[in-house]
């Protein structure tokens, strides 16, 4: 089980680091040249900051979507195996640890989903 | 600087602090914030967005070769998940209100800590405990493998640990860092917890502390795309590479120069917070 989750960890990263990647080659072929500015904060557009948003920059193509949706993938990453867990103290039957994890998993989703989705 | 060049740039600086924040154990993401602010006049809370986004990609690539050893003990992980959890929710929700030169002062002081932390060696955890009443309860001891055969050990203090992985969880949604140095405290010197589980329990806990932040930063526009790609990879190369080649004759010295980098670090970034040139 231990094992499992393991690997379930490492090809979350491999994957969402892979989809950054992609995302990266399309960004820097469109605005390789473009000046760098980060010292004014401006804060994201909600295309870059909600999951429908990001799904329909992907949709169109754009390099930074692919860049935050490999990034959406990796803070799903240990989520998942948060969520994998409480199987793993199921099969145990430790019914304490079931309910501890599903607070750990309740903060984690509310976190992503609560206020990614935009409520 | 054009786009490709500053992507190049905060690459191979994001390698860097990989490399040596895995080969040291200290973590990478504590410098990355710092870096980014005062060398490339990245806005701070850009920076902390994409330092807590390598600060998963690391833990979430070290702890599935630390699971296979048998020395983390995801009761105590999961146990203690509860508080840092909630503690990065209320820290990534403190950073949207706060200015952004106090975000600097704290990061300083944190920073400062850690350097000092780094030079004082760990008072080893005491063997032979009696086993604490609460920790039994939620059935956290256990025993790992050691040279003599596996060893057993008993958790203690867990309330003060508790509170202090709270405390942990809001530095890290706080700053964006893995805050490692506060997980030693709780872990090691309160709770007695042997420095073999404490370090490698303490990884796997560091990527779902960092996840419940990251959902906030993301919503709130923190998390900006061109800046956290180069970091990101850059961070995850570099601590990949740094945990296949762990030389231990060498990390003494690789530990002293880069306490000193984190001491300088702590000090620019306390000076730019206190006259507000950030």
């Amino acid at each position: 089980m231990e094992v499992i989750l393991g690997n379930l960890l490492r090809a979350g990263v491999l994957i969402s680091a892979a989809v950054v990647l992609w995302g990266a080659c399309i960004y820097l072929f469109r605005h390789a040249h473009e000046p760098a500015g980060y010292r004014v904060f401006r804060g994201e557009p909600s295309e870059y900051r909600t999951i429908p948003g990001v799904m329909q920059s992907v949709i169109n193509g754009r390099g930074r979507g692919l860049i935050q949706l490999g990034l959406l993938l990796l803070i799903a990453t240990p989520i998942a195996r948060v969520a994998f867990s409480i199987v793993g103290f199921a099969i145990e039957r430790d019914r304490m640890y079931v309910a501890f994890t599903l607070i750990v998993l309740a903060i984690l989703l509310y976190s992503l989903l609560g206020s990614s989705i935009g409520v | 600087m054009t786009i490709l060049e500053f992507t190049g740039v905060v690459l191979i600086v994001s390698f860097v602090a990989g490399l040596l924040g895995s080969l040291t154990g200290l973590g990478g993401g504590v410098v990355l914030v710092p870096l980014l602010t005062i060398f490339f006049h990245v806005d701070i809370r850009y920076a902390i967005g994409a330092s807590l986004v390598s600060v998963i990609a690391t833990s979430s690539g070290a702890a599935a070769s630390y699971v296979k050893e048998g020395f983390s003990n995801i009761r105590i992980g999961m146990f203690l998940e509860i508080a840092t959890t909630f503690g990065a929710l209320l820290g990534a929700f403190l950073a949207t209100r706060i200015p952004t030169s106090a975000l600097a002062i704290i990061f300083g002081a944190v920073l400062l800590y850690s350097a000092y932390l780094s030079r004082t060696p760990r008072p080893p955890a005491q063997r032979n405990l009696p086993p604490d009443p609460l920790a039994t309860r939620l059935r956290m001891n256990g025993s790992f493998p050691d040279l003599e055969g596996p060893r057993s050990y008993n958790v203690q203090h867990v309330p003060t640990g508790f509170s202090l992985m709270f405390g942990a969880g809001a530095l890290s949604g706080l700053l964006g860092i893995g805050s490692g140095a506060v997980k030693v405290l709780a872990m090691d010197q309160a709770m007695q917890i042997p420095f073999k589980v404490s370090t490698t329990t303490s990884n796997f806990m560091i990527g779902v502390t960092a996840a419940a932040s990251a959902g906030v930063y993301l919503s709130r526009g923190y998390v900006d795309p061109g800046l956290s790609m180069p970091v990101m990879l850059g961070v995850l190369a570099g601590s990949l590479l740094g945990s296949r080649i762990l030389v231990k004759a060498e990390t003494k010295s690789l530990r002293l120069v880069f306490s000193v980098v984190i001491l300088v670090l702590g000090l620019q970034m306390l000076y730019k917070g206190i006259w507000g040139s950030i």
